[in-house]
């Protein structure tokens, strides 16, 4: 049996597919095609993907559609693939339920990086305990975290945050996914708190917070947690 | 529902209690100093406490105060901005009243009104001083107002038996119960009769003759019981409304009803009056009825009807008109209907026909679970004294003469036959006259022309004919026959009569209305709804009818539209507003402004006023109740069918905007999508190509690769830009705000130019403890990368840039400077129209990265401005207005 991971691309540009199909067939992945929304719903049935690259301007239906149908019976990783200047619909696709998001157009490094990581969080492998990033070392089962191998204090709150980052590494999270998580879903308004509390944990866990390396702030939509190398 | 069944507060109780406390929160606060009798000191304490008022800042003005000369109470003005009355010229003497639109242009936060029962002079806005205050307390002036109880409309009944005299200054109760502090001014009345024997009161002379008739000590102790019981009833209520929200469980009853019976007789007065104090003290609603049979009601009836019904309206009551021709039932239908447990009727006087209290056994026999009230009749038999009952009575002297006439005539003409065909026939024939005549005519005339006809019969053809003797007597018996059957036949047919005339006049009412509906209906426009509007009510009450509307701004319109059928001169004007403004009636036949020619009714609507309906009636007595109530209806369906119009153009435009909204969107989107995908393509390719030449080593076309790398994020720059401007100019750009950290931003904007910043010192200097802002962080990302990559672009490789952020009053702003040559004189103008080169540019370029920053800023409401520094090279700002509370300055969790 071929256990190379099988990745769907829902695209109706023959360009960007022969793209997709150049770059990730290159680094291992095995490539299925769908033209239209309605052809892709039915393959993400059919061939029971590891990965959906999912572009949102199809030809048949809204690739909004396309993500809340898969949804509605399928936890495969969605990566949705748009235009710029539509934060709006980025953020609206990722609320409802898609992985990560990519602009086009995109850098295939990027590609590549923004797949592993989306594979990787919904592997069945036991969650690992220990995180390693640059000279940050976070281990959760013990709640502790290092800076060149120097513990430090977190609020609970602020740890709530990393860890909730760390179990998420390398993939975009949305401010309102943030809020609901570590301060419980009445509070998905209160935008203000991550703003503050990002910036509080980038002093403490960041080389330069001006400059920060480790927490990314993804325009108009959320925050990144770069993954391991 | 058993009063303990439930525990859980009722949500209408809990809206109701909610609602009470937001009004009274919106509103101006009332305080009522409240007094058995004029001396106990109301007005003394009043500006006491306005002093006191004064003291803690507070801005007091005195509207009207009455110190009667009491040299106590005089003193106490000292201090007090006084607003200085109105003189008002009636019939040549000048009569001095309060300045009501000098108080509310002066606007201060409190307002002193002496002597809250007081009747203005005529020719004042309002004919009563306690809705000179209401409209104070509307314009948001708290006011602080004295009160004896005698003057309470629900007690003034009770204080005229007690005392003797007849109180014509009344307050509504409501007024009453709208205060929100009442403060009760007690002395004993001894020490009352002593102030007034020490002439502290009244005048020496003047005080001998109060002593004797009104402050009598009886009655003042009387009157002291009532105006504290009252108080205490308040507090009452006070405390169930607090148990109500407290929930807690208390021997409140709640939900009930009491039906009270009326009728156009005086004594109905103090029924109601009687039925308010039940309702109040069991904390009952209660429904006033008024039961409309076929009976004819007098004009003098009628209005005292109406003035009952006021009365009823004005102390709270719902009021219901029915129609019945048994009132026992109606009654009993309505308490049904409203699910009362409690009917109130008065004891009522024995009349012709219904025998001496019908209503009332009727009542009791038929009213199973239902209670019944019976309310004593007082004293004063009023102007009603034994009015015949007798369907119809006001036929005029011409049918008094005719009927007899015609049956006499009849009579006559039969004489000469009377021989061949016998004169019993004749009789026939004279009865066969009289039942035809009650079609024509009233039963009056109807009985004297029976009277007539048995007469002439006797006379002319009874033998011996010619005496008024009557030989036979079986013909004594056929007169008396004759005669009942005339008289029963009138009788019956005149009442049947007019009960079609009522049944008809009904009819006529629900067929207007029908009328208006219809054409309300099948109006698809404002206009015609307007015309509609107009033409039925002048058809139906015989009245010429103006239309003001509300204009988008909530402005009244400067004129009646041009379907109105009467124009309006500047006072007319004037009191159209002032019903639009305070959405209540006003004009004639009404107690506000009662000397305009017309009636103004104001059309409510969702938030403000839709328009002011004048009717001015062609005849010169007043709408009945009946009318008025029709005229009601006709402006609710009115008022209903211009929300509708409006919501429909509402409707419409909001149609097309999102329409061509949904237009716009899918052709940029699509246009995005097809100037991109070839990019991406272009892009993807070449770094795939580039990165498998450096695995092969092939140099020149690493070199090449590179170059349509560079070309391509130039050629996407430029797409990007042309979509925000095209964006731009389609006004389809709503920020959408979120509270932003501007160092982050500023990052993250240095981030994306990390490749063009490459080997350049950039220093970013931000505000210490600067606060989060709320902007959309997209938008202000884009436009401060826009102002970096031109700082980029138009200086020298390797010189340093500065940005700069901070929060400056109401503004955050954002500084990017730089140390390349600087602006010239034109580019200082010119930098930020669109397509705008500076001279001498490196580069390309198309010159739309600024004119895009400053649109995005726009959006924000903020301003961009370009100048050069003292110390050279140029400088850009962006400032956007902080709007809301920082929330750095809130208590995080």
């Amino acid at each position: 049996m071929n256990n190379k991971p099988v990745i769907l691309a829902i695209d109706d540009e023959i360009q960007i597919r022969r793209l997709l199909e150049m770059t990730l067939d290159a680094a291992g992945y095995t490539l299925r095609f769908a033209t239209t929304g309605n052809d892709g719903i039915r393959m993400a049935a059919s061939e029971r993907p590891d990965l959906i690259v999912l572009d949102l301007g199809l030809p048949d239906i809204d690739g909004m559609d396309v993500l809340k149908k898969i949804r509605e019976w399928a936890t495969i990783p969605i990566l949705v693939l748009s235009v710029r200047s539509s934060e709006a619909d980025i953020v609206g696709c990722l609320d409802a339920g898609a992985d990560d998001y990519l602009v086009k157009p995109f850098r295939t490094n990027e590609l590549l990086a923004r797949v592993r990581a989306a594979l990787r969080h919904r592997s069945v492998l036991p969650e690992k305990e220990l995180f390693t990033i640059s000279n940050l070392t976070v281990d959760l089962s013990a709640r502790l975290v290092k800076k060149k191998h120097e513990q430090i204090k977190l609020t609970a709150t602020e740890y709530a945050l990393l860890a909730l980052f760390v179990k998420n590494a390398g993939r975009v999270l949305t401010h309102r996914f943030i809020l609901e998580q570590v301060w419980g879903p009445t509070h998905t308004e209160e935008a203000e708190y991550t703003r503050i509390y990002v910036a509080q944990l980038r002093k403490k866990i960041e080389d330069n917070p001006s400059n920060p390396k480790i927490i990314i702030t993804e325009s108009g939509i959320g925050y990144r947690m770069v993954g391991e190398e | 529902m058993s009063p303990t069944e439930n525990t859980r507060p009722d949500p209408d109780i809990l809206l109701h209690a909610l609602k009470k406390e937001e009004e009274r929160a919106a509103k101006a606060k009332l305080k009522i100093f409240f007094g058995m009798c004029a001396g106990v000191g109301k007005t003394y304490d009043m500006l006491s406490a306005a002093h006191d008022a004064r003291t803690k800042g507070i801005d007091v003005v005195i509207g009207i105060v009455e110190t009667h000369k009491r040299p106590e109470t005089e003193a106490l003005l000292a201090g007090l901005e006084v607003v200085p009355r109105k003189k008002i010229d009636y019939r040549g003497t000048a009569i001095e009243e309060m300045d009501l639109d000098a108080i509310i242009a002066r606007k201060p936060k409190l307002v002193l009104v002496d002597e809250l029962a007081h009747s203005n002079a005529p020719g004042s806005r309002h004919t009563k001083r306690y809705q000179d205050v209401e409209e104070l307390l509307d314009n948001g002036i708290d006011v602080y107002s004295t009160l004896n109880v005698q003057h309470l409309e629900s007690r003034a009944d009770a204080v005229a038996q007690i005392t003797g005299s007849v109180i014509r200054e009344t307050v509504p109760d409501s007024v009453f119960e709208r205060a929100d502090d009442i403060e009760v001014i007690d002395i004993p009345p001894d020490e009352l009769l002593k102030r007034l024997a020490e002439g502290k009161v009244y005048a020496p002379e003047r005080s001998q003759q109060a002593i004797q008739n009104f402050f009598r000590k009886g009655n003042l102790t009387a009157l002291r019981e009532m105006s504290l019981r009252l108080t205490a009833e308040r507090v009452d209520h006070q405390l169930r409304d607090y148990m109500r929200t407290e929930q807690i469980v208390g021997p409140w009853k709640s939900g009930q009803r009491i039906i009270v019976g009326i009728s156009a007789s005086p004594h109905s007065i103090s029924v109601i009056r009687w039925a308010r104090r039940l309702s109040y003290t069991m904390n009952a609603t209660w429904v006033v009825v008024c039961v409309e049979t076929s009976n004819p009601i007098h004009e003098e009836d009628k209005e005292q009807l109406s003035k009952n019904i006021q009365l009823a309206r004005e102390l709270g009551a719902e009021v219901v008109t029915t129609a019945d021709e048994d009132v026992a039932n109606a009654l009993i239908r309505v308490a049904r209907e409203q699910n009362a447990t409690q009917i109130l009727v008065g004891k009522s006087r024995p009349t012709f026909f219904s025998g001496s209290q019908r209503l009332i056994e009727d009542l009791i026999q038929k009213s199973k679970n239902v209670d019944i009230y019976v309310v004593g009749q007082e004293t004063e038999a009023g102007p009603e004294k034994g009015r015949s009952r007798i369907p119809g009575t006001q036929s005029s002297l011409m049918q008094y003469a005719l009927a007899p006439a015609i049956v006499v005539l009849i009579a006559l003409s039969c004489f000469p036959f009377a021989h061949l065909i016998g004169y019993e026939t004749v009789s026939l024939i004279i009865l066969l006259t009289v039942s035809l005549l009650p079609l024509r005519m009233g039963p009056g005339p109807v009985l004297v022309a029976a009277a007539a006809g048995a007469v002439t019969w006797d006379f002319f053809f009874i033998p011996p004919l010619f005496t008024f003797s009557i030989g036979h007597p079986e013909d004594i018996l056929m007169l008396g026959v004759y005669f009942i059957v005339a008289l029963v036949t009138g009788v019956l047919s005149a009442r049947v009569r007019a009960r079609e005339k009522a049944v008809r006049h009904r009819e006529e009412r629900t067929a207007a209305l029908f009328a208006l509906t219809k054409d309300l209906s099948s109006a698809h426009s404002q206009e015609e709804v307007i015309k509609a509007a107009v033409s039925n009510i002048k058809k139906y009450f015989d009245a010429d009818v103006a239309m003001i509307l509300g204009e988008a701004d909530g402005e009244i319109a400067p004129a009646p539209h041009p379907a109105s059928s009467m124009t309006l001169d500047a006072k007319e004007y004037g009191v159209a507003s002032w019903s639009y403004w305070n959405e209540k009636k006003a004009g004639k036949y009404t107690d506000t402004l009662p000397s305009a020619e017309a009636t103004y009714f104001p059309i409510s609507g969702p938030r403000y006023p839709l328009g002011v309906i004048g009717v001015r009636l062609l005849r010169e007595e007043k709408l009945t109740v009946d009318e008025e109530t029709s005229l009601d209806n006709f402006i609710a369906q009115i008022a209903s069918a211009m929300e509708r119009e409006l919501l429909n153009d509402v409707n419409k435009k909001s149609i097309v905007v999102a329409e061509s909204e949904r237009l716009y969107k899918i052709l940029f989107n699509s246009i995005s999508h097809e100037l991109r995908t070839p990019i991406a393509a272009i892009m993807g390719a070449s770094e795939n190509l580039s990165k498998a030449f450096e695995k092969s080593g092939t140099e020149p076309a690493q070199a090449y690769t590179k170059e349509i790398h560079t070309a391509t994020e130039r050629l996407n720059r430029l797409v990007a830009n042309l979509l925000d401007m095209s964006r731009l100019e389609s006004g389809m750009i709503q920020p959408k705000m979120d509270w932003c950290d501007v160092h982050d931003l500023i990052n993250v904007s240095l981030r994306g130019l990390e490749g063009e910043l490459a080997g350049r010192k950039v220093t970013v200097t931000v505000q210490p403890e600067m606060p989060l802002v709320k902007l959309d962080f997209g938008l202000i990302e884009q436009a401060l990368t826009n102002l970096i990559h031109n700082a980029v672009v138009h200086t020298q490789e390797g010189s340093p840039i500065e940005v700069n952020a901070g929060v400056e009053g109401k503004e955050c702003f954002i500084v990017v400077a730089d140390n390349g040559a600087g602006l010239s004189k034109n580019d200082v103008n010119r930098v930020f129209e669109k397509f705008y080169r500076a001279e001498g540019l490196k580069g390309g370029g198309a010159g739309l990265g600024l004119p895009i920053a400053k649109g995005f800023v726009e959006a924000h409401k903020g301003t961009i401005s370009a100048k050069n520094r003292t110390s050279g090279g140029a400088e850009f700002m962006l400032r956007i207005p902080v709007t809301e509370a920082t929330p750095a300055e809130r208590a995080l969790p």
